[in-house]
């Protein structure tokens, strides 16, 4: 099965479509599964070791993706082979100047954001933390050399 | 801490730097007990990688002692003696799942590292410009392994340092290639490179049951190691006709399974090939092909191999070849490796030829790169 998220201003409100083939006739072509697109407005989608309710579950958008409220819609469906779950995420069509917090986090590559906020749930789903750089001397001020 | 900084191209000095710290839950610390040296160092080394910066610390192959872990580490305690393994992965993918743990869709941070050259994101590694991945090298005192419980291995009590630590990444490289070439009982498999990965290449052949195994190199330091430590066949191809060697060797049907295993070229190649840059030649590679039996399997280990142009492609269609290549899934093999190492089936502690401490890492790297003092390896220890 296909679901598709969407939040409302206020809050979060999630649409379930009736199958893939809805989600298909809805937006004309089905997500992309091969390598993301740069521009804007494009569906951009990952493969997520996990069942779509664990990748998107009812009610409940997973982080980072919570953060983009109001910005983006998501769908989730099983991937074909076992092998998990295609997440896939675009900007909100006809929103050009996104409201407040999700205008300022999404910037001005807000294709590159979204693949990166997408990797980022994926990774908290399969390993249960976002994999964080080793710190730089300019980012540990006090420590030694 | 100390710790072997690049400083600019061929530049290298032991600097302070801040320790490091634990930054994820799955994290561990070790403290280096041994450190070695790689092919894969040298195009970071001579400056040809793009985003490498000033004070970055390369390595990635090493062994130690854990002193600190993170509260999801579950397999490692303070005081374990471990081997880890140069890749990176999280052991949670579906590629990790897979066992290919080279191509771990979360061994990387940032966005750079999410967006390389290929298209896609390959599992990370120590020792690699910050911007590319986000882990410092090996070369230090202290390192912080991510995903511990993945890529760190108990060394059995029996296996010293200088034994184990190539489990990191030269003796799973070389029964990757073994295995890639599905090497059989009754092969004959052909190397090129006798360095560490050829040599450990041609032991896995061993291993698995090959006929021959014939290494193609031109120095005969290297090529007598070969023949006193592996039990292979040496090829100078300073002196004899590759081809035709590995021809008559194969009963005129050329080897089974051809490996090349030579690394890095000397010459800039890391990054060449892109639009508006020179391609490199892979003189091993096309030889390789050229040798190949008609059916037969070959296997690219060579790291930095780049871009290549001018490609026998004809041959791998008109002889049905098989063309395979890889990065090490170590984190599949070095239990079993280590077990081998154990049991004295695999032996590479002759490959660490110079021993030095770390604050003679420039040293150590010069006569690496050169091949200078018959050196295969330099193994520092902090
Ligand atoms: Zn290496
Ligand atoms: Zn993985």
């Amino acid at each position: 099965m296909a679901r598709m998220g969407r939040l409302a201003s206020g809050g979060l409100a999630l649409v379930l479509a009736g199958g893939a083939l809805a989600l298909v006739r809805r937006h004309r072509h089905r997500p992309p599964t091969a390598a993301p697109d740069p521009r804007p407005g494009r569906w951009q989608v990952v493969t997520v070791a996990g069942r779509p309710e664990e990748v998107l579950p009812p009610g409940r958008w997973p982080e980072p993706l919570r953060r983009l409220d109001g910005a983006v819609e998501l769908s989730a469906r099983p991937a074909p082979g076992g092998r998990g779950t295609e997440l896939a995420a675009r900007p909100l069509s006809g929103e050009p100047t996104l409201p407040g917090l999700a205008a300022h986090l999404v910037g001005d590559d807000p294709g590159r954001f979204l693949r990166q906020a997408l990797r980022e749930a994926k990774q908290l789903v399969e390993t249960g933390e976002v994999l964080r750089a080793d710190r730089s001397r300019l980012d540990r001020p006090g420590t030694a050399g | 801490m100390r710790a072997l900084c690049w400083e600019g191209a061929d530049t290298l000095a032991v600097r302070q730097v801040p320790d490091p710290e634990l930054r994820n839950a799955q994290d561990m610390i070790v403290r280096v007990r041994r450190s070695v040296t790689c092919g894969a160092d040298l195009p970071l080394l001579a400056g040809r990688v793009p985003h490498l910066a000033a004070g970055d610390v390369l390595g990635h192959e090493f062994l130690g002692d854990v002193v600190e872990v993170g509260p999801e580490v579950r397999r490692h305690r303070v005081a374990d003696r471990v081997v880890v393994c140069a890749g990176i992965a999280c052991g949670a993918c579906w590629f990790c799942r897979q066992g290919l743990f080279a191509c771990c869709d979360n061994g990387t941070t940032g966005t750079a590292g999410a967006e390389p050259e290929w298209g896609q994101p390959t599992g990370g590694c120590y020792g690699r410009p910050a911007l590319l991945g986000g882990f410092a090298g090996s070369h230090a005192e202290f390192v912080r392994v991510p995903y511990a419980d993945v890529g760190a291995f108990t060394v059995p009590d029996g296996v010293s340092d200088d034994r184990a630590v190539f489990a990191s990444d030269a003796a799973p490289t070389g029964w990757m290639g073994a295995e890639l070439g599905e090497v059989s009982p009754g092969d004959v498999v052909a190397v090129w490179g006798a360095g560490a990965v050829g040599q450990l290449t041609a032991a896995a052949a061993r291993l698995r049951g090959a006929d021959r195994v014939i290494v193609v190199d031109e120095h005969d330091e290297r090529l007598r190691m070969v023949e006193r430590h592996v039990g292979a066949e040496p090829l100078n191809y300073r002196y004899l006709d590759v081809p035709a060697e590995l021809r008559e060797r194969s009963g005129g049907r050329g080897p089974d399974v051809c490996v090349e295993a030579v690394g890095p070229a000397a010459s800039p190649g890391l990054f060449a090939g892109r639009p508006g840059r020179r391609a490199d030649g892979s003189p091993a590679l096309r030889e390789a092909v050229h040798s190949c039996r008609k059916g037969g399997t070959v296997v690219l280990l060579g790291t930095g191999t780049g871009f290549v142009d001018t490609f026998p492609l004809g041959a791998v269609l008109d002889k049905g070849l098989t063309v395979r290549g890889g990065r090490q899934h170590g984190q599949r093999w070095i239990p079993m490796l280590l077990e081998r190492m154990a049991r004295d089936e695999l032996r590479t502690e002759h490959l660490a030829t110079h021993r030095l401490p770390l604050e003679r890492g420039a040293e150590g790297y010069a006569l690496f790169r050169d091949r200078a003092d018959g050196c295969v390896r330099a193994v520092f220890s902090p």
